[in-house]
């Protein structure tokens, strides 16, 4: 399935325009940090509504490093990606610290206020950020291939984002992610069955902090030009938003969540001047019949399917709400 | 066989070429097309502004019936929502898939920001009516050689307004100012001028942008100054001039011209009546040629224009103007660049020039909020009455470009608040 979907992405690429491919390469970028998100609400339980802070100072690396010091524009780009892993890492094992004290809705709270803080130092810090006005790049990194060419640079962001892909995926499969699963089911029992609880939850925060970085790097070379806007809280919860849509706990959910919802924005906008409506609409509708998300909603039906049953119980059991707790 | 093929092979291709560049060329034969991306924001803060930009185009379109100087003008319109990221891939947009040959619209100055650069990259005239972000046509503008500013900076019109506070006697001022750009660049001129003629501003206090509660703020300001000086933008003026009138305070309201933007005025009561703002435009300005269009304008779209409306309807004319000189045919890039800097123009608002940064010189006026019946209107409505024509305002004011090039842009800390209490 996962690979299906993959190979359809790699493969599409001749048979599209230029905007359609620059959607599907931003569609990517977003969805590395949608899945970090994933990582945070659908394995471990953890609602983040400050995951674009990340995305920010990723991008705001990548950005003030290649304007003021020419750094990124040739191999060395990628040394800028490691950067930009490492200084989302680094963020998040500060705001792990703060965060993590809280749970539920005190931890959106708290992750909320501390995106608010990266936002605010964006605008505010006009000397390194140039406030407001933001900050634009100077152009593509050139290595071995130029990545001005928008083909050469989707195949580069997909790239990454299959290697992301398949890092988490490893990731929650392995004992780790199982413990995350244990903790999003009853964080209690996990504690009395030994388990260092919150070293669990930090860990994967700073993981998915440090997704978060590399697609900010990814995201100021994508769009040329970065801003306060990019560490608003309406990305952060745009994110939140696509894994919800997609289907949470499944990775490829959130990239699902985040090719509908720009698409909807910004290439359905192209056409009417209500795409509001339509993703509203998609919103509701998707909760409403399938809240376990596009994707789950989806798995669901094969499994069911694959059970040879009629509403067979196997499928009822897997779209068992979330744990009140 | 083969030989033949071989042999012809040229030929046929020659004449597969041939007709393909015939079939090619036919259309732009029978008339030439003018393709226009027009990119702002059409939902979210800006939507306001955003329908009057569009509506400003629409209305000189329609009176051209569609043309500029024999050639079809096809406007695609793009929704940016105020986003610097979306204005880009939208503007990518309109220039790879629906390949048009001129980007106009942006309308906060992080979009124009983020279009000017892209343009240039695609080498495509990026015409901006509304985005007065200084730099785009001070200390940067030598990066886009194609970007032409058709409205104004921020700073032109404020620069006027702190002389004008001078002539009239106010002394101490307090600012009120969105917390972004805009706000900051026209502060920062309004203060510079007004300190230099003598003035003092004693402190300075920045709401964010879309704030409409003003509780907190206006709390802060000082009773005893002799004016407040605001900075008010989209969805932030109509509650202002009411809250303010309601915490008691009695200093008398001056500000940029946007505070008092005709597209406000119907939302606002009597406690609007003396505003006094600053601006290139007044819909109350008592000429033919403005009388024309706002009467058009009301009675196609059932409103007053505003300065969004006015700068996009007069950024269309001077694009059919350099067509013209074109003869009506796309005359590339940098040629049509070059025609548009050399086309002076007599506008609704005035007489228009470009300086050597491409940004217009122009009337600044000087607009008080008055109740009263204008050019035939049956009912008293709230009007900015020009009380003074500043002719031929440049973006330097009366500073000289090299000197103004040399201080830094205007912003939250430029000038410092030297007389702050």
């Amino acid at each position: 399935m996962t690979a299906a979907l993959l190979g359809a992405l790699a493969a599409a690429v001749p048979f599209v325009n230029g905007f359609v491919l620059l959607l599907l390469t931003k569609t990517l970028v977003f969805g590395i940090l949608a899945m970090s998100v994933d990582l945070l609400i659908g394995y471990t339980g953890l609602a983040s509504m400050g995951q674009a802070a990340y995305l920010a100072v990723g991008a705001y690396l990548a950005a003030i490093l290649s304007v003021r010091y020419g750094i990124g524009l040739g191999c060395d780009f990628f040394w800028v990606l490691a950067g930009g892993l490492v200084l989302g890492a680094a963020l998040a094992m500060g705001f792990g610290l703060l965060a993590l004290r809280a749970a539920g809705v005190y931890f959106l709270m708290i992750t909320l206020a501390l995106g608010m803080v990266v936002w605010g130092l964006a605008y505010r810090w006009n000397s390194l950020t140039g406030g407001d006005n933001g900050i634009n790049l100077p152009g593509w990194p050139v290595c071995g291939v130029a990545f001005r060419d928008p083909v050469a640079d989707y195949y580069l962001v997909f790239a990454l984002f299959v290697a992301v892909l398949a890092g988490l995926f490893i990731l929650v499969r392995s004992p780790f992610g199982l413990t995350l699963l244990g903790i999003r089911e009853s964080e209690t029992r996990m504690r009395i069955l030994g388990y260092n609880t919150w070293l669990h939850k930090y860990l994967v925060f700073v993981i998915a902090g440090a997704c978060g970085g590399m697609a900010g790097v990814l995201w100021a070379q994508v769009n040329q030009i970065v801003s306060p806007q990019d560490a608003l809280l309406t990305n952060s919860v745009d994110a939140l938003l696509m894994v919800i849509l997609g289907g949470s706990r499944t990775l490829v959910g959130a990239v699902i969540g985040a090719a509908i919802v720009l698409f909807v924005r910004e290439y359905f906008s192209t056409f009417v001047t209500w795409w509001l409506y339509v993703l509203g609409a998609v919103y509701i509708l998707t909760i409403y019949y399938m809240p376990e998300g596009i994707l789950g909603a989806v798995l669901r039906l094969g499994r069911r399917r694959r059970a040879g049953g009629v509403g067979g119980l196997p499928a009822a059991a897997s779209a068992s709400p979330r744990n009140p707790e | 066989m083969k030989m033949h093929w071989m042999r012809f092979g040229p030929a046929v291709c020659a004449a597969a070429l041939l007709a393909a560049a015939l079939a090619g060329g036919s259309p732009a034969a029978a008339q030439e097309e003018l393709r226009i991306g027009f990119a702002v924001p059409l939902t979210g803060v800006w939507t306001g502004p955003g329908a009057d930009m569009k509506h400003g185009l629409e209305l000189y379109l329609d009176e051209q019936h569609g043309q500029f100087a024999g050639a079809k003008v096809t406007v695609i319109y793009e929704d940016t929502q105020a986003v610097p990221a979306t204005a880009v891939i939208k503007a990518q947009k309109l220039i790879e898939q629906d390949k048009v040959q001129i980007i106009m619209g942006g309308a906060p100055a992080t979009e124009g920001y983020a279009l000017a650069p892209l343009t240039n990259r695609f080498g495509v005239p990026y015409i901006a009516p509304v985005v007065s972000g200084d730099d785009l046509t001070q200390r940067e503008k030598a990066k886009y050689p194609l970007f032409v500013r058709t409205g104004w900076t921020s700073s032109q019109t404020t620069h006027v307004l702190g002389q004008w506070a001078c002539e009239q006697g106010i002394k101490r001022v307090s600012i009120v100012a969105a917390d972004y750009a805009f706000g900051h660049e026209s502060a920062g001129g309004f203060q510079q001028v007004f300190e230099d003629c003598g003035g003092k501003v004693v402190q300075k206090i920045w709401p964010p942008l879309g704030n409409q509660d003003f509780g907190p703020f206006l709390a802060q300001i000082k009773h005893d100054v002799d004016a407040v000086f605001t900075v008010l933008v989209a969805n932030m003026p109509a509650q202002f001039a009411k809250q303010y009138k309601a915490a008691g305070l009695t200093p008398r309201l001056i500000g940029q011209g946007t505070s008092a933007d005709e597209f406000v005025l119907p939302s606002m009561g009597d406690e609007a009546l003396g505003y006094v703002t600053v601006l290139q435009y007044s819909a109350a300005l008592e000429t033919p040629k403005n009388e024309a269009f706002v009467k058009k304008f009301r009675a196609k779209f059932g409103k007053v224009p505003g300065y969004y409306a006015e700068t996009n309807y007069t950024s269309a004319q001077w694009i059919d103007e350099a067509m013209k000189k074109a003869g009506g045919k796309w005359p590339g890039s940098k040629e049509f660049v070059r025609l548009m800097a050399e086309t002076r123009l007599d506008s609704v608002r005035g007489p228009l020039r470009f300086d050597d940064m491409m940004n217009p010189i122009q009337n600044v006026y000087i607009r008080k909020v008055e109740r009263k019946r204008m050019f035939g209107y049956p009912d008293a409505e709230l009007w900015n009455t020009v009380i003074k024509t500043v002719p031929a305002v440049s973006q330097f004011w009366t500073y000289g470009k090299e000197k103004f090039l040399q201080q830094q842009v205007y912003n939250r800390d430029f000038p410092p608040c030297r007389f702050c209490e």
